[in-house]
């Protein structure tokens, strides 16, 4: 097969051990997060094999701070963004890939805008907008900006317009109506491209800060990120090993999430990215 | 009669859609570039026309240039590094190499992580004293450096912190375009003898090309959108040393409260980044086929 096996697999074990070298040291900022969480606060600068395992902290950080009500939160901001996202996606991905209507390639090009004028960026005026609006300090008001998202309509635009036509015309020859093809047809068949968006959108937005930063100031609509830096931020000496602990904490979720789905997840990133 | 009624449809499928995204894209858009001509209102005086008197205070604003000039640094020291960290990652996942689920997961994981939390974990990282940075260099009998607390040394810290939160995920966007690369080349390029490092030069590289565009634009947009981990780590300082342009919006708008500069702020971010895009459509576009 190859000419020079015994170069080749020579090459092998070089490249095998660099990329595991690369790995450990891309571990290692992980690693010793979570040592220090899992010990006593006495050896978060102590390395010592035979350090007891404690939990201590991760109780000390729940019971320091809201954590309950700022999962709760989150919780509620990621779902009601990816319900909205689907819903509102769908719909405007299905008039750019299956109908002829004036202005279609100007809006198209608009919604494309959005891929490159975020509203991360937007914050002083999206600000404004909230106010008026009566929405600060709002779970509804750390969504609203994301839930027509860009991205959702290109990439189910590009999904939609893979499904041949026929699939279509034969449900509308039995008489089925706009909204129940894309119900029954579409929507079926674009299931994985779903998923990959949903855990793309989920991840996401679990992770934003900068934009609840700026619109919520209390607990009980704060999400964990936003309440993590509060924590984290009281210059009260807390130890190192209890934020550690609060920092697991926090991504923690996703983080197990990741580690059960590893496939679905680097699947569905790679699904996102190349569509 | 048919065709009118599919307009009707069309435009009812995308009203809300459409409604949502000028109301939070395309309206603060507009909005930021016409506040930038006015002063910000403050209790009962309301804004008046200015101007471009904003614009003289940004070019007379030594922070400004600084924060700019950090930026483009940033962006200069973030986007290379993970695009080569990302690409040799890439290369070491889809090879045969022992325990690969593995790799691949110490390499992903990072991109999984809010960045608020990664601020956190590094930051204990390289605390001073007991830091593991310094620990090890405690070993070798260093004294203690305080990375993030040096005007020379903290926006490479900053950096640091990026290309570890980013490689991972551009990493994914190589994988999958190695996957696409035909298995003939390899084959073909094999029986000519041809050696490693010929074959990525010549084949592999040029074929990752797209994806290398695709990614470049996406990191650069990334160098200016994530901040995150400044607020936790530094808050822009010692000095501003560590400012970036969109931190520096946040602190203008909601720590002074002086919208109207926050605005003018915002209108150079919306240039470079429309600067960005039109180089996008001249170098990219023609590359990429989209369906």
């Amino acid at each position: 097969m190859r000419a020079s096996a015994a170069g080749l697999s020579f090459d092998r074990v070089l490249n095998g051990a660099a990329a595991w070298i690369l790995a450990i040291l891309w571990m290692l900022p992980l690693l010793y997060a979570i040592w220090t969480a899992f010990h006593p606060a006495a050896y978060e600068a102590r390395f010592d094999l035979f350090a007891p395992v404690t939990l201590e902290n991760f109780g000390k950080a729940w019971n320091a701070a809201p954590f309950a009500r700022y999962f709760l939160n989150t919780f509620m901001q990621v779902t009601s963004i990816l319900v909205a996202q689907f819903i509102l996606c769908t719909l405007a991905a299905f008039a750019f890939a299956r109908y002829e209507f004036p202005a279609k390639n100007l809006l198209f090009a608009l919604v494309l805008l959005q891929l490159l004028v975020m509203p991360d960026i937007l914050i002083v005026e999206n600000y404004k907008t909230m106010r008026a609006l009566g929405l600060v300090d709002t779970i509804l008001a750390i969504g609203l900006p994301y839930m027509a998202s860009g991205f959702g309509i290109f990439l189910l635009r590009q999904t939609f317009m893979t499904i041949p036509r026929e699939l279509d015309e034969a449900a509308r020859i039995e008489g089925a109506g706009p909204l129940t093809v894309l119900w029954k047809v579409y929507v079926p068949l674009a299931k994985p491209v779903y998923l990959a968006y949903g855990l793309v959108s989920v991840s996401h937005h679990w992770n934003n800060f900068l934009w609840p930063l700026i619109i919520t100031n209390s607990v009980e609509t704060r999400p964990v990120t936003v309440g993590l830096s509060v924590f984290a931020a009281i210059d009260s000496g807390i130890e190192w090993s209890v934020i550690n602990a609060a920092t697991l904490m926090t991504s923690g979720p996703l983080l197990i999430a990741f580690l059960l789905f590893q496939r679905q997840f680097v699947q569905s990133f790679m699904r996102a990215g190349i569509k | 009669m048919k065709s009118q009624m599919n307009w009707v449809h069309a435009w009812l499928l995308l009203t809300p859609a459409l409604l949502l995204l000028f109301a939070f894209t395309h309206y603060p858009a507009v909005v930021t570039f016409v506040d930038s001509f006015f002063s910000t209102p403050r209790g009962q005086r309301p804004a008046k026309f200015v101007g471009l008197d904003n614009y003289e205070q940004l070019l007379n604003d030594d922070v400004f240039w600084q924060v700019l000039w950090n930026n483009f640094l940033y962006a200069i020291g973030t986007v290379p590094p993970s695009i080569a960290l990302a690409i040799v990652m890439a290369l070491w996942v889809n090879s045969k190499i022992v325990g690969r689920p593995l790799v691949r997961m110490a390499y992903f994981a990072p991109t999984v992580l809010p960045l608020i939390a990664v601020a956190n974990i590094w930051l204990f990282f390289y605390t001073p004293g007991f830091g593991l940075i310094d620990q090890i260099r405690g070993l070798f009998g260093l004294p203690h450096q305080n990375l993030i607390g040096e005007t020379d040394t903290v926006l490479w810290a900053m950096m640091a912190v990026a290309v570890w939160k980013e490689a991972g995920f551009f990493m994914i966007f190589y994988l999958a375009a190695l996957q696409a690369i035909p298995p003939d080349l390899r084959e073909a390029a094999d029986i000519e003898g041809t050696d490693a490092w010929t074959y990525f030069r010549r084949i592999t590289f040029p074929l990752l090309m797209p994806t290398t565009l695709f990614v470049m634009v996406n990191a650069t947009i990334n160098a200016f959108r994530l901040i995150d981990h400044i607020f936790v780590m530094t808050n822009g300082g010692p000095d501003n040393a560590s400012s970036l342009l969109l931190f520096y919006i946040y602190e203008t708008a909601f720590k002074y409260w002086d919208t109207a500069y926050g605005a003018t702020l915002t209108v150079v971010l919306l240039v470079l980044l429309s600067v960005l895009a039109i180089g996008q459509f001249f170098f990219f576009d023609r590359k990429v086929h989209y369906r």
